[in-house]
């Protein structure tokens, strides 16, 4: 028959090994972190109101055009931009490209407007209730990570208005104009 | 240097304490984690800076990267009234297996013909038929015939009109998938809804930076 070895000799109380123990007592942790979370998984979002009823043509044409920028986002995350609302057919907009960077990105263009639209405020041709408004029209060569990494900059320069908006003919003409005259 | 005898001291550790360490680590983690839920696909959701938690109970609604659209109700409780009402309106005539498979299910991207089907399954055939579901049919229109992600979404307010509905889409979906998506919330008057994002820092030195520091002094 088997023994038992015992440390401690054989006199006293025994003593038992405790390292199987303390091994069987991290493998059940190890278990247990990969296969749980701490958090509830959905920790992070974005709240926002889409396209409210309450923003009608009637609203849109209210924006006054000093304080609007267009953003049109296209494929390859790059980000079309030009200010006002671009609904004038006999003076094209200035279409300009950024893309999503930190520096000399489509922030600083936001941080630019909004001092832009304070000068005007000061200098007097806006009211000081008027806001900087962004109007984000995604094209269908953009993707979700666009989409969100665009209302994340709104909140990130704490624009007050901006909405998202269906992409027109003419906004895809002027990307067309500024991708023929600049071929990268 | 046979002469000098060197004391020799004993190598036993007593291990009682490593052994309260490991067990107190792991009644941690028993109390204070969940089981990670199961999800028919892998999604990889882009990052933001917003650092709301969204509220149990909610429908989810996934979006994989080729535009599946997957649908789920995070309240257990609720699904039984849920695929009830759906099983009677559309005619599925249900089994109880069934209902129960569902329950306990993950998120259902089938249209209504090849629901019960996927019902019947285990959930080891169900992962596996997850893989070439071809989602839940959605388009822009609100029409319950062609877009039953609109029927599923109605189904599921009727209980409670009030449940928050969270999008986890994956970053490369195109646009024009999503456009889908929320384009039939707004036909159900659905204006509010939740992105479910990763974490991302606030940059410093930008508007978002100085309000959270602001309001940290003022607190």
């Amino acid at each position: 028959m088997a023994e038992i070895e015992v440390k401690g000799g054989k006199k006293g109380a025994p003593r038992v090994d405790l390292t199987p123990m303390v091994d069987l007592g991290f493998l059940l942790i190890t278990f247990f972190m990969f296969t749980t979370t701490m958090s509830k998984p959905k920790a992070m979002q974005i709240q926002m109101p889409f396209k409210d009823s309450t923003l009608t043509k009637e609203d849109q044409n209210k924006v006054k055009k000093d304080a609007a920028l267009t953003i049109l986002l296209s494929r390859d995350h790059r980000i079309y931009y030009y200010q006002g609302i671009g609904d004038d057919p006999n003076a094209p907009p200035d279409v300009q490209v950024t893309y999503f960077k930190d520096k000399d990105g489509i922030r600083d263009v936001l941080i630019k407007k909004k001092q832009t639209v304070n000068d005007l405020i000061q200098q007097g041709t806006l009211t000081a209730t008027d806001k900087p408004v962004v109007m984000i029209k995604p094209d269908t060569n953009s993707t979700t990570d666009d989409l969100i990494n665009i209302l994340d900059e709104m909140t990130i320069n704490a624009i007050p208005i901006y909405a998202v908006v269906d992409i027109t003919d003419v906004d895809r003409e002027f990307i067309a104009a500024t991708e023929k005259a600049n071929p990268q | 240097m046979p002469k000098i005898k060197l004391p020799r001291k004993s190598t036993h550790i007593d291990m009682t304490a490593m052994c309260d360490v490991a067990f107190l680590l792991l009644t941690f983690f028993m109390l204070a984690t969940k089981f990670k839920p199961e999800e028919p696909v892998q999604v990889r959701t882009p990052a933001s800076v917003s650092t709301d938690q969204i509220p149990e109970g909610f429908l989810l609604i996934t979006l994989d990267k080729t535009g599946r659209v997957f649908f789920a109700m995070d309240n257990l409780n609720d699904r039984q009234a849920l695929i009830e009402k759906v099983s009677e309106d559309k005619g599925l005539n249900l089994t109880p297996t069934q209902i129960n498979n569902y329950i306990n299910g993950s998120s259902t991207g089938v249209p209504f013909s090849q629901l019960a089907a996927y019902l019947n399954a285990t959930p080891a055939e169900q992962s596996d038929l997850d893989k070439t579901a071809p989602g839940i049919p959605t388009d822009t229109t609100g029409d319950f015939q062609t877009n039953e992600l609109a029927y599923w979404i109605v189904a599921a307010r009727y209980t409670n009109p009030q449940i928050r509905i969270a999008i986890k889409a994956d970053g490369e979906a195109g646009y024009p998938e999503i456009h889908k998506v929320i384009e039939t919330l707004g036909k159900q008057n659905i204006f509010r809804f939740n992105f479910i994002t990763d974490m991302k820092g606030v940059p410093p030195g930008t508007a978002l930076a100085e309000e959270q520091a602001g309001g940290a002094k003022a607190q």
